[in-house]
């Protein structure tokens, strides 16, 4: 602002005369100057999961696991129960397979998306 | 016993009840920053007009010892008052009588209240102050919270319906200002959620402060389920008063009349304010500024969605709601949030009988995986749903840009709005001209020795043709292309001459909005 004294500030200039706050934003090709928000700027950044990745569908606590590391398992087989909203979910195995890796113990609290088994 | 005992007696029984939670409580009520339920309802009322009903209500609590408690009026203080002269009903929770707790009596005074606002069709404001349901109530406290919220939703669209949000407001509770028009709320007073950090932090072990999880500032900016935020209860009354300049008292009202008064168009002026360049920034507020009423715009929902703007002003003296892409933020673009904000703003604007003035300057809805997944698609339709809807005056400005789907949903002709205007800088096309230049000549363009050449040649042969108004004009979708010194004119005429529009609907218990 202090650079214009000689002229009226616009009321754009005395709110956003930061330019380094402005990003270059692509909507179909086209390329805006513009101001992000908090909510754009943390949003989640889309990941690929692999089928046999078995995430925490709800927050909670493993109640029990019921598979070995190493272990074969069917698609539709009970891999573990998570004690969540007063009920015991259970999480079923999504395809045939080996059980690659168990990353997390019971008793555990684990939140929404954690991976907690890898089957391959 | 005389008349002059038995008025002694009533001093002495109301001395009682208006002392509240008793002065260590209203102690500790201050030494938290806030006011205390009498002070804030005097201080949003007209002076003297608070007439206080229910005031020897008593609690409903029989089990846990309850019955040889004394709660006076039961937390909860209910009556009538004005606001600038008109009638409103009110009620303000008490925290420091039980914590505000609800049982069965504090909510039926609540009920009462709400009843009577309905019968003498009058706005009703709810104070929220409250630590939740009185546990020691069991049922009969959530039967409370239950008719609360019927009535909220029966009032939905007949009688303004204000919730102030000015301490904790937990469980259940927050459904009723969450079913109400308008929710205020004042930074570091106001907490709302439906879980507490505690329970989060027990079950979840997920650790978060009361202030991050449900704040003002958060309920503001990114839940949206707050629409005004302010720094202090005195700038939250003051806030609710200026709203109520501009919304009518019931639904059968119309707003208020103001005298009319020119823009001030020699701060606001729209050659320097408006870069005829689509892709550069500027503050749509400050084009809304320099086309209404004395250039006053009080903006609702300012913090949330911010790439939409809506709000209310006046055009010759009438309130209009306004509802405008922000280029300044996310360059406009229609997404979840911002279609949730304008659609919810057009039903209430179209419910309580206020004209609606569409301004359009965006380039289309949000890409992004994230968008899609939170299901831009249900809540971009949530807009073209409520337009289509809304039977009230609908004037349309098109500024700039309107590609693609986001051209119709802003209020287009298609949606039934009664006039779209355009500025000669509106480009209305499917899609913006590099976008579109790299699809119909993409053969040339890869044919070409010089591809970036070709390129750029075609996306500005295509940008003349079709980049401006005048397609959209020779096909009658815009019904007038304005120079912009006559903008206002246009729109007042507009809107006086669609003021006693009549549009048949065909007879249907109601729609299945994509809510």
């Amino acid at each position: 602002m202090s650079k214009k004294k000689t002229e009226r500030p616009k009321p754009a200039d005395v709110k956003y005369d930061n330019a380094s706050e402005y990003v270059t934003f692509v909507v179909h090709t086209a390329k805006y100057r513009t101001l992000p928000t908090k909510k754009y700027l943390s949003r989640k950044k889309w990941v690929n999961q692999e089928p046999g990745n078995i995430l925490a569908t709800i927050p909670g606590t493993i109640y029990k696991i019921y598979v070995k590391k190493e272990g074969k398992v069917k698609k539709g087989q009970l891999l573990l129960e998570l004690d969540a909203m007063k009920m015991y979910n259970k999480l079923l195995s999504p395809i045939d397979g080996v059980v690659k890796d168990i990353l997390v113990e019971e008793k555990q609290k684990v939140p929404k998306n954690q991976l907690l088994l890898v089957i391959e | 016993m005389s008349i002059k005992r038995k008025s002694v007696d009533l001093k002495k029984r109301m001395q009682d009840a208006l002392q509240g939670g008793g002065q260590k409580a209203i102690e500790k009520q201050v030494a938290m920053g806030k006011m205390t339920a009498r002070e804030r309802i005097l201080a949003l009322l007209d002076p003297d007009t608070f007439h206080e009903y229910d005031l020897f209500v008593e609690h409903a609590g029989k089990d846990f010892d309850m019955d040889k408690k004394y709660l006076p009026g039961d937390g909860v203080i209910t009556g009538t008052g004005t606001v600038m002269g008109q009638p409103v009903c009110i009620y303000a929770q008490d925290f420091t009588v039980a914590g505000g707790s609800l049982g069965y009596m504090h909510a039926k005074k609540i009920t009462k209240i709400m009843d009577h606002a309905m019968k003498l069709k009058v706005p009703i404001i709810g104070i929220n102050d409250s630590g939740g349901a009185r546990i020691q109530e069991g049922v009969n406290s959530l039967a409370g919270y239950g008719e609360i919220f019927w009535r909220n939703s029966i009032a939905s669209g007949v009688i303004p319906q204000i919730s102030v949000i000015l301490g904790p407001c937990a469980g259940g509770a927050v459904y009723s200002p969450a079913l109400t028009d308008f929710v205020f709320v004042v930074d570091k007073i106001s907490k709302m959620f439906i879980t507490g950090p505690e329970v989060i932090k027990t079950v979840l072990g997920e650790e978060i402060s009361m202030e991050d999880l449900g704040g003002a500032r958060v309920h503001a900016e990114t839940t949206g389920n707050a629409h005004f935020f302010a720094e202090s209860e005195i700038e939250c009354f003051a806030q609710i008063k200026k709203l109520f300049e501009f919304i009518p008292w019931n639904n059968t009202r119309k707003a208020k009349p103001f005298p009319v008064k020119q823009p001030k168009t020699r701060t606001y002026k729209i050659d320097e304010i408006f870069p005829t360049d689509a892709r550069k920034p500027y503050d749509i507020r400050d084009i809304i500024k320099a086309l209404v009423d004395s250039s006053e715009f009080f903006e609702v929902m300012e913090l949330f969605a911010p790439n939409i703007v809506i709000g209310f002003s006046r055009m010759n003296g009438e309130t209009v709601g306004i509802i405008a892409n922000q280029p300044l933020v996310l360059a406009g673009v229609l997404d979840c949030d911002s279609s949730d904000k304008a659609a919810r703003f057009v039903r209430y604007c179209d419910a309580f009988q206020i004209p609606i003035l569409t301004m359009v300057d965006l380039p289309g809805y949000l890409p992004g995986v994230d968008q899609e997944h939170a299901g831009v698609i249900r809540h971009g339709a949530k807009l073209l749903y409520a337009y289509s809807e809304a039977t009230v005056p609908k004037i349309t400005l098109i500024l700039r840009k309107a590609y693609g789907g986001g051209y119709i949903a802003m209020a287009s002709s298609h949606l039934r709005a009664d006039f779209v205007l355009a500025w000669p800088t509106a480009e209305i096309a499917v899609m913006g001209p590099e976008g579109a230049a790299n699809i119909i000549f993409k053969a040339e363009i890869q044919a070409a020795e010089n591809p970036d050449e070709m390129r750029k040649k075609k996306v500005a042969e295509y940008k003349k043709k079709f980049a401006n108004p005048y397609v959209a004009a020779a096909y009658g979708h815009v019904d007038a292309v304005i120079d912009a010194v006559d903008t206002r004119k246009f729109i007042i005429h507009a809107l006086d001459i669609a003021a006693n529009k009549s549009v048949h609907v065909p007879q249907k218990k109601h729609g299945i909005p994509p809510f």
